[in-house]
């Protein structure tokens, strides 16, 4: 139920939905769409961006609450640092909690090597969990991963690296029947046949679901199967610096425990960063659909031993964000919601975009439709939004579809009082992903020796934007590609002596830029305390609060 | 975004007994926030997918104990809640592939099951709203597909274990059902295991190496040209 200032605009979608049930938007051309972007993606406010003055990419741009972050300070000091302590010796190092780390663990370890994962909160406690709109790969007859690939670099704006998107398409079906091996419920046909349905951006239906709790079942199931495997994992331990051997490769972390402070040492061979993304970093005050410890510490540890990043200056906003009720604003609206049919409609409830043109056109299509043309509602609450005609998805492929393929969506408007089957949602575009982050090559090398990465915290294979189901299957090519690839140099490589000069030579170079007075970093959880939001933040994504 | 939720009107809540006044309509975990908390504990997804912030309150005045999800639910004037981030339920070790799909398998690697003494408190506490009881009642049975299916949306917060005077662990012996229900008893997708034979074969390399060396106006005439599969 909506409130009777908002239910006038729900009458409009009503009363036109019949008309548009019949009806196709048409597709961008491929002028429309880059004058569409230039206009109105966020990526594009010329304020939202700031130059790198060290290190690495210095000279790029990215968001400036992420450069504040990569030009930030250290949190530790190196001269306190005992490096002869080493509380932990592995072969194989995995940093982060995700599918990516879980993937990248038990590959390292079926190649002969002894991992660790560390994970700044549980395992688990990651994006992947909430992905839920599907995995692309190209299983069925019709579809080949040569499509996919062509899909992957349109979506990406051409800008994609190629070895790394072959990589990507080559892997998929593997991926897709690594999980089902290991007793993953993929959605599927009474006969086994695996239920796919079309992404924005992709010309054949390759992506598959469990349900819309698609990353929830593949985390539960890879969760399991490392603590099966007795793989040593250590939660709530974030790396707050990585150590280098003075052949200058990367051989160790530091790690703090995080209820504790108590600082952990581990030596290693080989390092895979599996980290993640950065949406809590809020870029221009944007919610977010990302998880609590998304703070792009990856990228920042990874910067400061010299690793080269790609495509900083581009990230994803999701088209549909939760806009109303006001308690989950940003949270996701899976795209799977338009893949099953649902079209996206402005307050006088007309079309204005094709749903499934690819996540950067359509957020735009959203902001314009918005802040230009004045034909977004404005909630209770002062939030804007377009709203998502759900309930045509159950006119066109039966009743109890919704129920069926969206219960964790359903849930989520349930609990606030609205029944999405039957009432359309409103939705504005929220910080979803980073396209981009730490180079790699496509066995997942860093341009550093010995640090690898897996998953959204690298760049590269989706260039300057991602298709939807893309990031599942990254997470799972590229850590299982960088586990293997990890335990293999762990067998040949020849450990130095440890050091933290490279974290005496940043601080130097801060200096030298006049940056000494930079926060530290990484920060590991954004602060939403009441002072907490009042002192550091513009207090423009701080729901209910001032 | 936000001049506008201007704070509203001021409730009462207790965190761990501790009155605190938050804004009303906050998340409670937004209002633990707003009471000063940086969580580390009992926060992860922040949208209902993770399971970390599995609490428990009750409103003065009324005894019943309720259950819910922090980041999803509303916090109301006299909350008494507390948060159950960890509880030390058992896992059993296994190797899924060399399982038997069997109730004796099941009742093999969680002989507690056998202990439920239908109370039904698991239900009653799950903020998801499954039927916890009835897929227990399903595993003792060997009805394992059924348990699949009636814990799918389990997000493993373990609110049911913290309320089974059996102790049982729920979420563990559901996933236990639900992967051997995907690895031994659901239809292996044939399509699936036949186009990864072909991309081990080769089959694909040659068109791929050619669209890597493609020049980018070719690959976007290609792309403008692809047909779409309605
Ligand atoms: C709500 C949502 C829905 C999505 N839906 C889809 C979808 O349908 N399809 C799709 O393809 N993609 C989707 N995505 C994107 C995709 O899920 C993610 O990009 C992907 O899962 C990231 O996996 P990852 O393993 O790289 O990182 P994550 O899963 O985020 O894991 C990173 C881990 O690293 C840990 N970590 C971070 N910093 C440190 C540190 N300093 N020390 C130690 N550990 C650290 C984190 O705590 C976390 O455990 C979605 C994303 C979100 C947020
Ligand atoms: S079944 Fe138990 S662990 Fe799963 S969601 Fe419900 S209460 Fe939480
Ligand atoms: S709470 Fe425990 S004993 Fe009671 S019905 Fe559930 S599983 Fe059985
Ligand atoms: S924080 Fe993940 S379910 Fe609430």
């Amino acid at each position: 139920m909506y409130p009777p200032e908002m239910q006038e605009s729900v009458d409009n979608v009503i009363a036109t939905r019949e008309q548009r049930l019949k009806e196709s938007y048409p597709v961008l051309s491929a002028e429309e769409k880059a004058t569409l972007l230039q206009g109105f993606h966020p990526d594009s406010i010329a304020g939202g961006m700031r130059e790198l003055q060290i290190g690495p990419n210095k000279g790029e741009r990215t968001p400036n609450e992420l450069a504040d972050l990569l030009e930030g300070n250290s949190r530790i000091d190196p001269d306190i640092i005992d490096l002869d302590m080493v509380d932990y010796d592995v072969d194989v190092l995995v940093i982060g909690g995700g599918g990516g780390g879980a993937a990248a663990a038990l590959l390292a370890q079926e190649n002969d090597a002894s991992v660790m994962l560390v994970t700044k909160l549980r395992l688990g406690d990651a994006n992947t969990v909430g992905a839920e709109g599907g995995t692309q790969a190209a299983t069925k007859p019709q579809d080949s991963p040569a499509i996919h690939y062509l899909d992957a670099m349109g979506g990406g704006g051409f800008t994609n690296i190629p070895a790394l998107v072959d990589a990507l398409v080559h892997d998929a079906p593997g991926v897709i029947h690594w999980l089902e091996s290991l007793g993953m419920m993929w959605g599927k046909e009474p006969d086994g046949t695996l239920l796919t349905e079309s992404g924005g951006g992709t010309s054949r239906k390759r992506m598959h679901s469990a349900r819309d709790y698609t990353g929830l079942e593949a985390m539960r199931v890879l969760r399991d199967e490392v603590r099966n495997r007795g793989i040593d994992v250590l939660e709530f331990a974030p790396v707050v610096e990585l150590v280098m051997d003075e052949e200058g490769q990367v051989a160790g972390a530091v790690i703090i425990n995080f209820e504790t402070d108590e600082m952990v040492l581990v030596r290693a061979k080989a390092i895979i960063l599996a980290t993640g993304g950065g949406g809590r970093l809020h870029y221009q005050g944007f919610p977010t659909t990302n998880h609590y410890g998304a703070t792009a510490d990856g990228l920042v540890i990874a910067y400061r031993v010299g690793a080269k990043l790609i495509f900083m200056d581009t990230m994803q906003y999701h088209p549909t964000g939760v806009a109303y009720p006001e308690q989950i604003v940003g949270q996701l609206v899976t795209e799977k919601v338009r893949g099953l049919g649902a079209q996206l409609v402005n307050s006088d409830g007309e079309q204005f975009i094709f749903p499934l043109e690819t996540r950067d056109a359509v957020a735009s299509s959203i902001i314009r439709e918005c802040k230009e043309r004045g034909k977004g509602l404005t909630t209770p609450t002062g939030q804007l939004g377009v709203w998502l005609d759900s309930p045509m998805i159950d006119m066109l492929r039966g009743p109890g579809t919704i129920a069926r393929e969206l219960p964790a969506m359903v849930r989520q408007f349930q609990r606030f009082g609205i029944d999405m089957s039957k009432e359309p949602v409103l939705t504005y575009p929220t910080l979803h992903y980073q396209n981009g982050g730490i180079l790699i090559d496509d066995q997942g090398r860093t341009t550093i020796p010995n640090l690898f990465a897996a998953g959204e915290v690298e760049g590269g294979v989706h260039g300057r934007n991602r298709l939807m189901g893309n990031s599942t299957l990254d997470i799972f090519v590229f850590g299982r590609r960088a586990g293997k690839a990890a335990a293999e140099r762990a067998r040949e490589t020849k450990p130095g002596k440890l050091t933290l000069e490279h974290v005496r030579q940043w601080q130097r170079q801060l200096k030298e830029a006049g940056l000494e007075e930079r926060p530290r970093s990484p920060i590991l959880i954004p602060d939403y305390t009441r002072h907490g939001r009042i002192a550091s933040l513009s207090g423009s994504f701080a729901s209910g609060l001032e | 975004m936000s001049q506008k939720a201007t704070i509203q009107k001021l409730i009462d809540i207790y965190i761990m007994g501790k009155r605190y006044q938050v804004p009303q309509g906050l998340t409670i975990q937004d209002a633990l926030e707003y009471a000063g908390y940086q969580l580390i504990r009992g926060v992860g997804c922040r949208s209902g997918f993770c399971g970390a912030c599995g609490t428990i309150y009750r409103i003065k005045g009324d005894p019943q104990l309720k259950y819910a999800l922090a980041c999803q639910t509303v916090v109301e004037p006299d909350m008494y809640l507390t948060q159950i981030p960890f509880f030390p339920t058992e896992k059993a070790i296994y190797d899924i592939e060399e399982l038997d799909p069997s109730g004796e398998q099941v009742l093999q690697l969680y002989p507690v099951l056998l202990t439920c003494m239908g109370c039904n408190s698991c239900t009653k506490s799950c903020p998801q709203d499954l039927e916890v009881m009835e897929y227990v009642a399903d595993a003792i049975r060997g009805n394992i597909a059924g348990v699949a299916e009636k814990s799918f949306d389990c997000v493993m917060c373990g609110l049911c274990s913290a309320r089974c005077p059996a102790g049982l662990s729920q979420p563990n012996i559901a996933l236990l059902c639900r992967r051997l229900y995907g690895r031994h008893i659901a239809p292996r997708a044939e399509h699936l295991a036949q186009r990864v034979a072909e991309v081990e074969s080769g089959k694909f390399d040659d068109e791929l190496k050619a669209l890597m060396g493609m020049p980018e106006d070719e690959l976007r005439r290609r792309y403008g040209e692809r047909d779409i599969e309605s």
